[in-house]
């Protein structure tokens, strides 16, 4: 029983705040648009009783999904997001990296300080982090006054409200989600191992190659996924330093709720995108899972 | 048939393959080795043997080139080593940890140091199976090294340390890990396999019985130094220092001033008691203070007093049983405890004596080593 109450929590949990939520929006995204409050038909309405829930049943179609084939915005922005998480991750990794490994090379009594670092930006509000690249990559911003006035450059150059932009910040904001599992991979690395390979006639530079990136590797897909997962879906960043032509799903899904007002097409392209979502979500799992049973 | 003795520490022409030349090591203040001279021999089984901190790892770590020597020179076969890095070197080191690879197979662990050489295939593929074999770890070949015992993984380690066939084989604490009975098994495997192999190995250990067993010569080492590098029988039997004595096996130390008789010296070392006699090659001066070490199996217990020389009497005052062997803690009058061991050929039942017990020890003129004080 006590088993059962413990369990219990957890799940409520999830009905509570996942499925509830996740089922109404599925609901909308079968409803058709109208110009009423809420902005979608047919509502529920119990006071009719079995009559009245036939009625609610019969009404809801998959319309909207269809609509979303026949115009190639959509299709166009899942495949942008994509491609621009890719990327993003990609240079995440190569940013996240270098700095896991120093991290995990300093000595003992700097990684606490280290870690703290990495973890510190958290604190503050994550939009205002964002805003705040308004004011280092405009044209007037702090980056190119610098390197107007070190002569590296003769004109401003143009980098907010593109799509590079666009990647600086998503790398600066999902750099830790990249650092914490490749660095939590590299601190358990037994430093012997790198011994043991330069003693059987390897460089610096073979040893890391074939010990220490195969061995936090487990480390390295998890924090791809950590960031390829939000970074799809992302619609701050794309909004606040990417201009108009970059196209990003999560962009299409507001603009469709609160430039259109049209709900139920909102709705459908969410529940797309989550369907999607899952393969990548269940990639992860499979690989956290598999590194428990090797160390297990 | 007759088996030649190998001693080439005794022979003016043998050729050290190492010649410690005056090796120094220091990590900022701290001495980790000091001034240090000495030669390995070719196909010896050599142990460094001392406490944690002694400086026998250092030794080591020098040898396989991951520390630098601060002054002096090691050669290796009359090359000075100082210049060649740890991947150049033709000494292979097996880790205490061991180090294996977990994310390669026991094959591809083996197989790791032959493809740095760019060996060709068929070539790395024999000689990963001859050490498969060597080490009879056939059946596990494609096993990953968590899914295999630690006696396993300790052969694993060994196989992939002598698979590049180094003229010299580290070995750190390579028993360390395993539990006691297995150690004892994998000590005789180990020198069953440097034979085979005629490989050159050093081992360091904290382990006097394991360095015994395995070891041509054991260099006792503390402090950064060593103090006596010999024969296991000599080691024990000859000690030349009171530390040597005291550091191996069991042993009681008298405190006394020696006096010439004949073809030794009369010892006296408390007032009221008779003086001993230890026969010794070792000069001392009339009156010098110097120290008696007696090992505990060589002395005597018995009831009346004996017709010897060396004769003490006091009272048992402990009783360690150890199964096949009983040490006894004799205290003389003086206080000093002695420590006498007799073999249990008995039942428990029979034994003749028992705490307060007044007895007699004694043993020959020869069995004690005469120490500088």
């Amino acid at each position: 029983m006590r088993r059962l109450a413990l369990i219990a929590v957890p799940y409520i949990w999830l009905l509570a705040l996942f499925l509830v939520p996740f089922l109404i929006v599925l609901k909308i995204s079968l409803s058709d648009i109208a110009m009423a409050i809420p902005p979608y038909t047919p509502t529920l309405d119990l006071t009719e009783g079995w009559e009245g829930l036939k009625d609610f049943f019969s009404n809801l179609d998959f319309d909207n999904y269809i609509f979303l084939t026949t115009d190639d915005l959509y299709w166009k922005a899942y495949l942008s997001s994509f491609k621009i998480a890719v990327i993003a991750t990609f240079l995440t990794l190569l940013v996240g990296y270098p700095i896991a490994y120093g991290m995990a090379a300093a000595p003992d009594h700097w990684r606490p300080t280290l870690m703290m670092l990495v973890i510190l930006p958290f604190w503050t509000s994550f939009l205002i982090r964002v805003y705040s690249w308004i004011g280092i990559l405009s044209n007037e911003g702090y980056l190119n006054q610098l390197l107007l006035s070190l002569g590296i450059i003769s004109s401003p150059l143009t980098i907010l409200n593109t799509n590079v932009a666009v990647y600086i910040g998503i790398v600066y904001t999902y750099l830790p989600f990249m650092i914490l599992p490749i660095y939590a991979a590299l601190e358990r690395m037994d430093g012997s191992l790198l011994e043991a390979a330069e003693d059987l006639g390897c460089s610096r530079i073979t040893a890391f190659w074939l010990v220490t990136f195969p061995l936090s590797k487990n480390g390295i897909i998890a924090g791809c996924f950590l960031v390829f997962i939000p970074t799809i879906g992302e619609f701050v960043i794309p909004s606040l330093l990417g201009g108009s032509r970059t196209l990003m799903i999560g962009k299409v899904l507001w603009e469709e709720f609160f430039n259109n007002r049209d709900w139920p097409v909102a709705s459908a392209v969410a529940v797309i995108l989550l369907l999607l979502l899952i393969i990548p979500i269940i990639l992860f799992q499979r690989n956290e899972q598999k590194q428990r049973e090797a160390e297990g | 048939m007759s088996q030649t003795v190998f001693e080439p520490w005794n022979d003016p022409q043998a050729k050290p393959l190492i010649q410690f030349k005056n090796v120094t090591k220091r990590f900022g203040d701290f001495t980790a080795i000091d001034n240090q001279t000495f030669d390995i021999y070719e196909r010896e089984f050599f142990a460094l043997l001392g406490p944690s901190g002694c400086g026998k790892t250092t030794m080591m770590r020098m040898l396989a080139g991951f520390e630098k020597v601060t002054e002096g020179k090691i050669l290796l076969a009359g090359q000075d080593m100082a210049p060649i890095p740890p991947n150049k070197r033709a000494v292979n080191m097996m880790f205490q940890s061991y180090a294996l690879f977990p994310h390669l197979s026991v094959w591809e662990n083996i197989a790791f140091g032959l493809k740095r050489d760019k060996k060709p295939k068929d070539e790395i593929t024999d000689r990963v199976a001859q050490m498969l074999k060597l080490t009879r770890l056939e059946k596990f070949a494609q096993r990953k090294p968590h899914q295999i015992s630690g006696g396993q993984r300790q052969r694993v380690a060994l196989a992939r340390s002598l698979a590049k066939a180094p003229k010299l084989l580290l070995l750190d604490e390579p028993l360390g890990a395993l539990d006691a009975k297995l150690r004892q098994d994998t000590q005789f495997e180990l020198v069953d396999i440097q034979e085979k192999t005629g490989t050159t190995f050093v081992i360091v250990t904290h382990d006097q019985e394991e360095a015994m067993t395995v070891a041509t010569r054991v260099a006792v080492m503390d402090d950064g130094k060593i103090m006596q590098a010999d024969t296991p029988a000599n080691i024990y039997e000859r000690p030349n220092s009171v530390y040597v004595a005291d550091f191996i096996g069991d042993v009681t130390i008298i405190e006394g001033r020696a006096t010439k008789t004949g073809d030794g010296y009369d010892i006296a070392f408390a007032e009221g008691q008779p003086t001993l006699h230890a026969e010794s090659s070792k000069t001392f001066q009339n009156g010098q203070s110097c120290h008696l070490a007696i090992r505990p199996e060589k002395v005597a217990i018995t009831a009346d007093k004996p017709d010897t020389r060396n004769a003490l009497k006091g009272t048992i005052l402990d009783i360690a049983y150890l199964g096949n062997l009983s040490t006894y803690h004799v205290r003389l009058e003086t206080g000093q405890i002695v420590k006498a061991q007799t073999a249990n050929t008995r039942r428990l039942s029979r034994r003749n004596f028992t705490w307060e017990d007044t007895v007699w020890l004694s043993w020959t003129d020869t069995a004690a080593v005469l120490l500088e004080g």
